[in-house]
């Protein structure tokens, strides 16, 4: 489906062939998915297309009946979530997993505390994560010791998404990251989305909202009921074209060309 | 909204002003004045961190005093035994604590203790069994340690509702209490009577006293090491740009823990005897110390401890990050059992043996009335070890109180069931007012 175009250079992690059942019902037929470092890659589809099977497959929640992933050229193969984080892929889910009564530094070390001699080491922590911060500039909390609980959506997902870079990932995947937030706040997420991109990770953007999709996306493809249906750079498609490969798979006019020529990561 | 004056709410355009007024004051302030304000604006918010346990001891205090015969409530000899009474609530109140920060309850600490208690005082005895006490002591902390290890065993493994499986454990353990109660030939009441050294030494848990003299300068080295350690940690965080308290307010926590000591050592030193001497710190407030100091490093300084407020906050974002959730549950039931064992072990010294009046399911709704009073939250994730000790000199007072008013047990029971009742209340009205006010800024 998507041939390689010798101009591209190699994606840090290529999907191919990928299918996934869950007993008699098919998730993913035959998925193939670039994710090119530096680049946003938006997944965007319908309910139901499998965008969320996919993350997790990618993840390593789910394991792949078939197909393959490629992380930098080399054949990997992903069965656990430790699996991903070793490569570098880390996941920002809708819920964010951050419990409300720690702190922010609390939460972003949650699993991975530095220790002392035996003791927690918070000054060492504290140090670190404002770091993390400052280097995506997340500067409108008050205090990086003030807990989760008091930080309004756009923080909390800002904290959610500075844990996931916290530890040199290198694949960064947000689940819907701007659902639930106004505009404003939308804003500040995007942007955050844009600095990670600019540091040079791969970005992959589950939205439903062709909005931000537009606005921070540099590459997009789109699920319908479980095959990827079109991959391109954000430019190929519009609006329209996107909405109609969202809802019914293919695009009129536009039906060759997305799904023959510009299936290729040129982007 | 009224609370926009929030000095601080402006450097946060996205941020509303309810989510600025939850920030712990200590942790933006600056200067002194700037906590204070802070500190003013939380109260208001309704976050008022232990001040209505501070409030509800100087309450108990100016109503006991004024109420009971002679006004004996505040004499030196009563406050003294009121420390001894509530050392028994405030340990099996850390106790409770330690299954309350998961979002569990444990309804089996009081006949815990119960059983500890009957082990230790069985075993010393000189007729029988003739142990050691500090191998009685042992004996009877494992053997709460396995209670809590098997009663948190059935909670994490078997998925079982904590609430359901530690009634029923109450229950198997009151049997257990009694069987262990007609063991020996001493029909039920083995006690901690008598001139035997093993036996004097449970005795002494309570009722030993420190010299005079040596309380002052053991009571002047505790001051000293907490002053030494609180202030170096935080002028070192203050240089070194991470957030800290202002420097008045190291110092205001440094006196005021040095003004507590001071009271107490001198409350303990003054002669409390009718006739003759009895004078000095009683062990058992430097026991309940010890427990406090060692529990609150486990529980604010450890990964153990991070990760269970981690679960009672979320259990999802703790099993995410790699935790594993069954292993930190089942040792935090394991740490309940054991403290209620020490707990156990005051009670059995306080009374000087065991005997079947021991009312576990009353001290296990005391202990938990104590922790939730103190401060501790029933819904998970919120609490310290300090809110056991302050929760527990409530209810010690409470319980002090009525007894010098000799108020008929029948209404002693209403009361501890109101107490708990309001203190159960609160915690629910102050989770839903910070529940709504997070909801109203997603």
């Amino acid at each position: 489906m998507i041939r390689d175009s010798p101009l591209a250079s190699e994606p840090l992690l290529k999907l191919r062939g990928v299918e996934k059942h869950f007993g008699p019902v098919q998730a993913l037929y035959n998925v193939d998915l670039d994710l090119p470092a530096g680049k946003v890659t938006a997944l965007v589809g319908d309910n139901g297309a499998g965008k969320s099977v996919l993350t997790k497959c990618i993840a390593g929640i789910y394991a792949i009946d078939h197909g393959q992933f490629f992380w930098e050229g080399h054949p990997v193969q992903i069965h656990s979530p430790r699996d991903a984080a070793r490569l570098g892929i880390e996941t920002v889910y809708q819920d964010l997993a951050l419990a409300d009564n720690l702190d922010i530094v609390q939460n972003m070390f949650l699993g991975r505390e530095r220790l002392r001699s035996g003791f927690l080491n918070e000054d060492d922590m504290e140090r670190a994560a404002g770091q993390t911060l400052a280097n995506l500039r997340v500067t409108t909390v008050r205090s990086i010791r003030q807990p989760v609980a008091s930080l309004s959506g756009g923080q909390r997902q800002s904290v959610a998404v500075a844990k996931a870079v916290m530890w040199n990932s290198k694949l960064v995947m947000l689940d819907e990251p701007t659902a639930a937030l106004g505009v404003v706040q939308t804003q500040m997420v995007l942007d955050l989305v844009r600095r990670l991109r600019d540091r040079g990770l791969a970005v992959m953007m589950i939205s439903h909202n062709l909005n931000d999709v537009f606005e921070v996306a540099d590459r997009i493809a789109i699920l319908h009921l479980g095959r990827m249906v079109a991959q391109d750079r954000a430019s190929a498609f519009d609006r329209q074209s996107a909405v109609e490969y969202m809802t019914t798979g293919t695009f009129g006019r536009a039906a060759q060309a997305g799904n023959g020529k510009g299936q290729h990561g040129t982007s | 909204m009224a609370r926009a004056e929030a000095p601080e709410s402006r450097t946060d355009p996205t941020a509303s002003a309810e989510a600025a007024i939850v920030v712990p004051p200590e942790i933006v302030a600056q200067s002194l004045g700037e906590w204070f304000r802070a500190w003013i604006a939380r109260l208001r918010a309704g976050q008022s961190g232990v001040l209505p346990v501070v409030l509800g001891l100087v309450l108990i205090s100016i109503v006991f005093t004024a109420i009971s015969p002679n006004n004996v409530f505040l004499s030196a000899g009563n406050l003294v035994n009121l420390f001894q009474q509530s050392a028994v609530f405030m340990v099996l109140a850390m106790a409770e604590i330690f299954v309350l920060l998961l979002g569990e309850i444990d309804l089996s600490t009081g006949f815990t203790a119960g059983v500890g208690g009957v082990i230790a005082v069985q075993l010393v005895q000189p007729v029988t069994t003739k142990w050691p006490w500090w191998g009685a002591i042992v004996a009877a902390l494992l053997a709460c340690a396995l209670i809590g290890a098997l009663q948190g065993t059935l909670v994490t493994r078997l998925r079982l509702s904590s609430l359901i499986v530690t009634l029923a454990g109450s229950l198997i353990l009151n049997g257990v209490m009694l069987i262990l109660l007609g063991l020996g030939p001493f029909s039920g009441y083995p006690s901690l009577l008598g001139q035997n050294p093993n036996i004097v030494t449970l005795y002494k848990l309570m009722w030993g006293t420190i010299d005079p003299v040596v309380g002052w300068i053991g009571m002047a080295a505790v001051v000293v090491a907490i002053a030494l350690l609180l202030w170096t940690s935080d002028s070192r965080r203050r240089r070194s740009g991470l957030v800290a308290p202002p420097v008045g307010l190291t110092l205001i926590k440094i006196g005021l823990i040095a003004v507590v000591g001071i009271v107490v050592v001198a409350i303990c030193n003054i002669n409390r005897a009718a006739l003759g001497t009895l004078e000095g710190v009683p062990w058992v407030i430097p026991i309940v110390l010890a427990i406090l100091a060692v529990w609150m490093v486990l529980i604010q300084r450890t990964r153990f401890g991070r990760y269970v407020y981690a679960i009672g906050g979320n259990p999802e974002a703790a099993r995410r990050a790699g935790v594993s959730l069954a292993t930190i549950r089942t040792w935090c039931f394991v740490l309940c059992a054991f403290t209620a064992g020490i707990g156990g072990l005051l009670y059995a010294s306080y009374l000087g043996g065991m005997s079947n009046n021991f009312n576990g399911g009353q001290l296990v709704l005391y202990a938990i009335a104590a922790a939730v009073i103190g401060g501790t939250s029933l819904f998970g994730g919120r609490g310290k070890m300090l809110h056991g000790v302050l929760g527990g000199l409530v209810i010690g007072g409470i319980y002090n109180g009525m007894y010098l008013l000799a108020i008929d047990v029948k209404w002693q029971f209403i009361v501890t069931g109101l107490v708990l009742l309001v203190a159960v209340t609160i915690d629910a009205l102050s989770r839903r007012s910070a529940t709504s006010g997070s909801a109203a800024r997603v």
